[in-house]
This record gives C-alpha cells, sequence and structure tokens, in this order.
C-alpha cells in the first residue's frame, strides 16, 4: 500500500503533462534564441505556453517570466523591488507565516539596512488588512504577504491587501506557490503587482515556475546575461519543462472546480474521521478560508517526526511541523503564530490531498492512524491517560 | 536519514513504557525543544552482591532518534552494575545503534543523562534511607 498524501510538497507529473513535454527533449530540441527552424519551434512552444500560463491568472502574457520555481520567484520579486526602489525608502512588510523563500529573503534585507515588518496573525492564520494599512509608512516600498500558507492550508485576504498597497502606492507581491490552479486568481482585479509561482505543486515538472510582474513595474533583473525573458531572466530557457508547466495549467484551468470538490468531499471526511476517533486532537487552520486539500492536525502528547514514520511503514506519505523533522529544531514558525505552545506544535500531521486521492486511502489512514497515536501517547511520559 | 538499527528500535522499541514500583526515576529533557525521558530503574544484586539494573524501562515524548536511544540504552544497562551503567555515554549509544544524524546527537545525550539522573536519585534515596 502506497498513500501519497503530501501534496503541498509536490505532485507526479500529470500523463498528458508527460506527453506534452517529451518532443522537447530530442525531436524538438532547439534553443529559442536561435533563428532558424530549430529555435523557430522552440520560441513558438515558449510564446504558447506564456499565453496558456498567463490566462490561468488573467495576465498579459509580457507579465509572464519564467524561472526555476517558486524560491528563485520569491526572492528576485522582494530582494531586487527593495533594491530597485530603494529611493524610495527601505521599509518591507511582511507576515509571520510566510514559507521561508519569502521569510529568508526578508530577513538578509534587514541585515542590509533595510526595515522590515512581520505582521502577527489571528489564530487561523490570517492576517488583518487593518494591520497591513496601519503599518504602511513613508517609507514602505513593499508588502509581501502569501496567498496561501502551505502548512496550514489558511487562505489570506489578498484583495483586501492588494487594494490598500494600491492605494497607499506600495508594490504588493504574493507568494501563490500553493494556490495557483487550486483557487481562482485575477491578478488585476487582486491588485497584485507581483506574484510567485511553482509548476511541481498543480501536477508539472520542478524546476520551473514564474514570477508575475505587472507591466510598468520597476524591477531589476534576477539574471544578467543574453536577454532572455524580456532582459528580466537570461539563461536559455528550459523549454521542456516550460511546456510541461503549461500544460499543467491548462489542466489545471479546465478541471479545477472538479478537482476542488472531490478533494474538499474527501478532506472533510478525513478531518471528522480524525477528530471523532483520536481524543484531544484538533484541525489547524481556518475552518473554512482554507485550501480545500489541506488538513493539519494537532494530538496532545506526541512528537511528529515518530508519527509520520510510523505513517510511512503503513505506506502513507505526510508531513509535520515538530522540530525534529527540520535542522533548526524548532517547531513550525506558522503553528507557534497561531499561537500554539511548542509541545503541541511538535505534535502536529498535515495530510495535503491531491486530484487522484481516492476514498479508500482515506479509510486507510483513519484505519490506521488512531493506533499509531495511541501507541506513541502509550510511551509518551506526557500523557495523563485518556481522559 | 537513519540507520537500519536506528528504524529497528524505533519500529520495536525495547523497554519502553514505565516500573509501578521503581526504584527511581531520571527525568529530563524539555518538551519545548521536542524530546524529554523518564527512566525507570529497577535495582538488585548479583551474585557478587553488587547492586545492579534488574530491570529498565524509558517513557518518551520524542522524535525517531530518542525513541530509538530510549530503547538501546535499555539493552547497554539491564544487568549492569551501577557503576557500569554510569559508564555509559552517549556515543556508546550512538555506535551501537551504528551511528546517529549529527543533529540527533543530542537525544543520546539525553539517554544517557536520563539514565545517570535515575542512578544518582536511587543513590541520593539510599543514603537519606
Amino acid at each position: 500500500m502506497k498513500i501519497y498524501l503530501d501534496h503541498a510538497a509536490t505532485t507526479a507529473v500529470d500523463k498528458e503533462v508527460i506527453k506534452a513535454m517529451l518532443p522537447y527533449f530530442d525531436d524538438k530540441f532547439g534553443n529559442a534564441s536561435s533563428l532558424h527552424q530549430f529555435g523557430q519551434e522552440a520560441k513558438e512552444a515558449l510564446e504558447k505556453s506564456r499565453e496558456t500560463v498567463a490566462k490561468l491568472i488573467n495576465a498579459d502574457p509580457r507579465e509572464i517570466i519564467f524561472t526555476s520555481g517558486g524560491t528563485e520567484s520569491d526572492n528576485w520579486a522582494i530582494k531586487k523591488i527593495a533594491f530597485t526602489n530603494e529611493d524610495k525608502g527601505n521599509h518591507i512588510i511582511t507576515s509571520r507565516i510566510e514559507h521561508h523563500a519569502v521569510l529568508e529573503s526578508c530577513e538578509f534585507l534587514g541585515k542590509n539596512g533595510f526595515k522590515v515588518t512581520y505582521l502577527p496573525v489571528d489564530r487561523y492564520g490570517r492576517v488583518n488588512p487593518e494591520d497591513v494599512k496601519k503599518a504602511i509608512t513613508k517609507s514602505t516600498v513593499l508588502v509581501t504577504i502569501m496567498h496561501a500558507n502551505n502548512e496550514i492550508g489558511t487562505i489570506e485576504p489578498i484583495e483586501e491587501i492588494g487594494k490598500i498597497c494600491k492605494e497607499k502606492g506600495v508594490y504588493f507581491h504574493t507568494d501563490a506557490v500553493q494556490t495557483v490552479g487550486k483557487v481562482p486568481i485575477d491578478v488585476k482585479k487582486m491588485n497584485v503587482d507581483l506574484l510567485s509561482c511553482s509548476s511541481h505543486k498543480l501536477y508539472g515538472p520542478k524546476g520551473v515556475g514564474f514570477l508575475y510582474v505587472k507591466k510598468g513595474t520597476k524591477i531589476a533583473p534576477m539574471i544578467h546575461g543574453g536577454g532572455h525573458e524580456f532582459c528580466l531572466r537570461s539563461g536559455t530557457e528550459n523549454i521542456a519543462g516550460i511546456a510541461g508547466f503549461a500544460k499543467a495549467c491548462e489542466l489545471a484551468q479546465k478541471n479545477m472546480e472538479k478537482w476542488n470538490s472531490h478533494e474538499k468531499k474527501l478532506r472533510d471526511k478525513l478531518v471528522k474521521g480524525v477528530l471523532e476517533r483520536i481524543p484531544e486532537s484538533w484541525l489547524n487552520g481556518h475552518p473554512e478560508k482554507r485550501l480545500e486539500g489541506n488538513a493539519n492536525f494537532c494530538f496532545k502528547c506526541i512528537e511528529g517526526e515518530s508519527l509520520i514514520l510510523h505513517l510511512d511503514d503503513k505506506g502513507v506519505a505526510a508531513s509535520t511541523g515538530s522540530a525534529c523533522s527540520t535542522k533548526e529544531l524548532k517547531p513550525s514558525h506558522v503553528l507557534t503564530a497561531i499561537g500554539l505552545s511548542p509541545v503541541d506544535a511538535h505534535g502536529s500531521l498535515r495530510l495535503t490531498l491531491g486530484k487522484d486521492s481516492t476514498e479508500k486511502e482515506i479509510d486507510y489512514v483513519l484505519g490506521v492512524l488512531p493506533g499509531i497515536v495511541a501507541d506513541l501517547r502509550k510511551i509518551s511520559p506526557l500523557w495523563k491517560g485518556d481522559r | 536519514m537513519y540507520s537500519e538499527k536506528v528504524m529497528e528500535h524505533f519500529r520495536n522499541p525495547h523497554n519502553l513504557g514505565e516500573i509501578k514500583d521503581a526504584d527511581a526515576i531520571g527525568k529530563i529533557g524539555n518538551p519545548v525543544c521536542g524530546d524529554m525521558m523518564w527512566v525507570y530503574i529497577k535495582v538488585g544484586k548479583n551474585k557478587k552482591g553488587e547492586e545492579i539494573l534488574e530491570d529498565i524501562k524509558v517513557k518518551t515524548f520524542g522524535c525517531v532518534a530518542a525513541i530509538a536511544t530510549s530503547s538501546m540504552i535499555t539493552e547497554l544497562a539491564i544487568g549492569k552494575t551501577l557503576e557500569e551503567a554510569k559508564k555509559i555515554t552517549r556515543d556508546n549509544i550512538a555506535r551501537a545503534l551504528e551511528g546517529l544524524p549529527a543533529i540527533k546527537m543530542h537525544c543520546s545525550n539525553l539517554a544517557a543523562d536520563g539514565l545517570h539522573k535515575a542512578i544518582e536519585e536511587y543513590e541520593k534515596r539510599k543514603t537519606k534511607v
């Protein structure tokens, strides 16, 4: 039995996506910068892909710059907006629950002459748009708030924050790695200036992503070189990856509602089943404003790494916000930001569903999980027995 | 990430639980940091009349390495005299487990310290009596 419930980490490349990629490895291997037919074939694929990807977020194709993925896009947006607009100010606003790609970029800026405000979130992980408004000063150049959180699945009020930033004339970036293809996105309606996306979260290949850069945005190139990607991100384009990414976007646009309702149905069953079967447990994140495929639990008195490796032994792939699963031995910054004690944060389990998850898989998890939790509690000095 | 031996002890930990009429308990660790151990010991005597660790049980809140080291320390220390048990180091435990990731070495520290603390508690209690 092999059950994959870690779709927020990465997804399997869809068969149709693989099919769309294959020609660009051999038959159509050209360099999109070459003038001959091989190059032009590649160029055509690149520009068609750009159109498909742009459509998914209602952007102009020229506003899509392909990158190596979400981390690069976040780094680029944050650091380069800051350095390019230094003449306007040196203040950045973000939240405490951002992905490390955002937080580390902000911390880097913090050590290089910038002031960074880390906004708190409520117990569901939501940023209050009023807090953003209050935090903006004359020297603020950028607000960066994620669209949905990768750990607890909470969806942020991006449209409201975007409106505030527009009124105040401050650049607004959102890390939408968890939402593109899952939550409808309209960059115009949401007043977003920059948006990061990664292909491998939506059944596309790894190593590809994009940064949406709104027309007129003042930003220095990510990589200097031969002038690729409108002189913003040089380097020979990864055509196979980009073609696959575009196919993944096309599939996501076509199937978004279907996949979402499928995942929501299974996720709701999973949450209900877990909370009924396991005492002293709860769901983290917002009850409604959350990604349909995300379930994040806490189980009192046990530690997450042990839990996920026992689940792995039973064939279930999951993840945790426990310190012991990370390098720095600190529990998840997201779980502590929503007010959990470090002890409780250690006992977290994230299960993220995908389009191909099945009811049988959920039933299986509901069958094995309570026993694993009970066994770990039995040997835990913190557990005082079922109350 | 983990050796086969670590996974073996994690999957089927030996002597995890508690001793109801333990002679002493060594409580160590901090759940805030993600691991905590309570080491229960039962002291008996060998044929020479020396005090030995007749039984050890451990209650552990923690990661795979914490559970495996808890199991391993009971393996290494049951039947040993108190003096021998005091000499068990974290390196002994890590070696017996065929290595631990560098970042998890503090777990083996915890297991050794927990056992030493239990013995200390026992000896303190004995001198009081």
